[in-house]
């Protein structure tokens, strides 16, 4: 299934160039999720498009972080969670039997709102991940620890300085950091929650730039509180509100002119 | 329709499209008393009206100044930012329309200093066509009215028509008498000043559908009967 859009696709010249028929990366089947008794997610199905940046949105406690979390397997920890519904990957059902959900976690990285470095040099902390999975050829590790930093965009910054102590990088460096340490063990999915809510607005602009980079080779998802982040940044919005999801669609069209008027409410401000 | 949360925010948005509205007002009421001053021949009504016409360009620059604002300070989405960029768009068509107004001014004032002609023939209805449809396209904002403003885009027709049938009597009249020549080009002008104040208050309209719908309908070959 296709993602289905607020309105008929444009043809303009102008139309982003956005490749409306990306093939699914993502397909998410009628998901819920309760904690204890609480509903978080109420049935949702969404089809995330690959190679593109689909934004999740909603008020706090719509369940944007729920269903993010859900798509590497990171809600199975917590107590009294009951998760039903499917979440498949190139087909495949992340919450299948047979399914190691750290295997997962390889081909899904995730980036947290707050940057979360190891107390470690700056070359550990992007190796770490390859180390984990049984890489021990420093040759091999250096390669990889390049590519990582410099495809997160802070390779120049700190190629002279590689075990110095992460701690010592800024906070916007820092996140940097951490999107290298997602990218050193080559997922397919990142997935992004808040990543540069604490940064400021200079250092936003540098992940924003990166985000649009990445998309050439990941499927990336992020939640943000940030309206005018997610117009930026992405191809596709999903606006969540009370668990449900209640309008998925072209970005450009959604923030021009969305179909729900719950949607129209939220993106305008008329809220609470 | 909920309230911003933002009170100030929902404030300066029923700020702009009450500007929007005066400014519309006040263009009505320019083209109907230049088209007075034309009829009854007085220069110091002419006067006024091309003296006026600062006043819908403050309103011009106002609007824009607010528009551009409430642009870069709330970052609008979805049915407002449709609504801040129609006012941008739709000042400008109200100021051509102003200007409209102070030309139909000044070519009565020059009529007014030469003899009389013979009766203005269609210009009088040509001009309450035009007004009308500068009324219904405001109406139609206002009211955020689809169906009105289809309307307005299609009665634009009706005036080409009568432009193009005043065209050929005042042509005839230029054939018959050559001495009239100099004011019947005046006239002629008028009627073409009111054709395009009614492509003006279409434009208007259109705007008025991509803002309600977020749909385009401009440049189309047939105005849509319904959306």
């Amino acid at each position: 299934m296709v993602p289905s859009v607020t309105t008929e696709p444009s043809k303009s010249p102008l139309q982003r160039a956005v490749s409306f028929h990306s093939p699914v990366k993502i397909a998410v089947d009628d998901l819920s999720v309760r904690y204890g008794d609480t509903l978080a997610l109420d049935r949702v199905s969404l089809d995330i498009p690959e190679r593109c940046v689909t934004a999740l949105i909603g008020p706090s406690g719509c369940g944007k972080s729920t269903f993010l979390r859900c798509l590497n397997r990171m809600n199975d920890n917590i107590r009294n969670v009951t998760i039903s519904g499917r979440v498949c990957v190139d087909g495949e059902d992340l919450y299948g039997d047979e399914i190691d959900p750290v295997a997962v976690r390889r081909r899904i990285g995730m980036v947290f709102q707050k940057s979360n470095p190891f107390p470690k040099s700056i070359f550990e902390n992007v190796a770490y991940g390859p180390r984990v999975h049984g890489l021990r050829d420093l040759v091999e590790l250096r390669e990889i620890v390049e590519r990582s930093l410099q495809q997160a965009a802070l390779w120049d910054e700190v190629c002279d300085r590689l075990h110095s102590s992460a701690l010592e990088l800024s906070g916007g460096q820092q996140q940097r950091l951490c999107i290298a340490r997602a990218l050193a063990v080559q997922p397919e999915v990142l997935l992004m929650d808040e990543p540069a809510s604490a940064l400021d607005p200079l250092a936003t602009a540098k992940i924003e730039e990166l985000i649009q980079e990445l998309k050439a080779d990941y499927t990336i998802v992020i939640v943000t509180h940030n309206m005018q982040q997610a117009a930026r940044v992405s191809d596709y919005t999903a606006y969540f509100y009370m668990g449900r999801l209640v309008e998925f669609g072209q970005t450009e069209l959604l923030f021009t002119n969305p179909q729900k008027p719950e949607t129209e409410d939220y993106i305008t401000g008329r809220f609470g | 329709m909920p309230l911003h949360t933002d009170r100030a925010f929902e404030s300066q948005l029923t700020q702009l499209r009450t500007a929007v509205l005066e400014m519309g007002g006040l263009v009505e009421d320019q083209i109907a008393q230049a088209m007075r001053a034309l009829a009854e021949r007085d220069d110091a009504l002419s006067r006024a009206v091309i003296e006026r016409d600062h006043v819908v360009n403050r309103f011009d620059v106002e609007i824009d100044d607010l528009s551009l604002k409430l642009l870069a300070l709330h970052q609008p989405a979805a049915r407002d930012l449709r609504l801040i960029t129609t006012a941008l768009k739709i000042t400008t068509d109200l100021e051509r329309i102003g200007d409209l107004a102070s030309n139909i001014a000044e070519r009565a004032a020059e009529l007014a200093a030469e003899p009389p002609l013979r009766p203005l023939v269609d210009l009088p209805r040509l001009a309450e066509l035009a007004s009308g449809m500068v009324h219904g396209s405001l109406d139609a904002f206002v009211r955020e009215d689809v169906a009105l403003a289809l309307e307005v885009c299609a009665s634009d027709d009706t005036i080409d028509a009568l432009h193009a049938q005043l065209v050929r009597s005042l042509l005839s009249a230029m054939t018959e008498d050559a001495n009239t020549i100099g004011r019947t080009m005046r006239l002629l002008f008028v009627s073409k000043y009111l054709e395009r104040v009614a492509d003006h208050a279409t434009n208007i309209a259109e705007m008025v559908i991509f803002m309600v719908k977020g749909r385009s309908i401009r440049h189309l070959d047939t105005v849509p009967r319904q959306l």
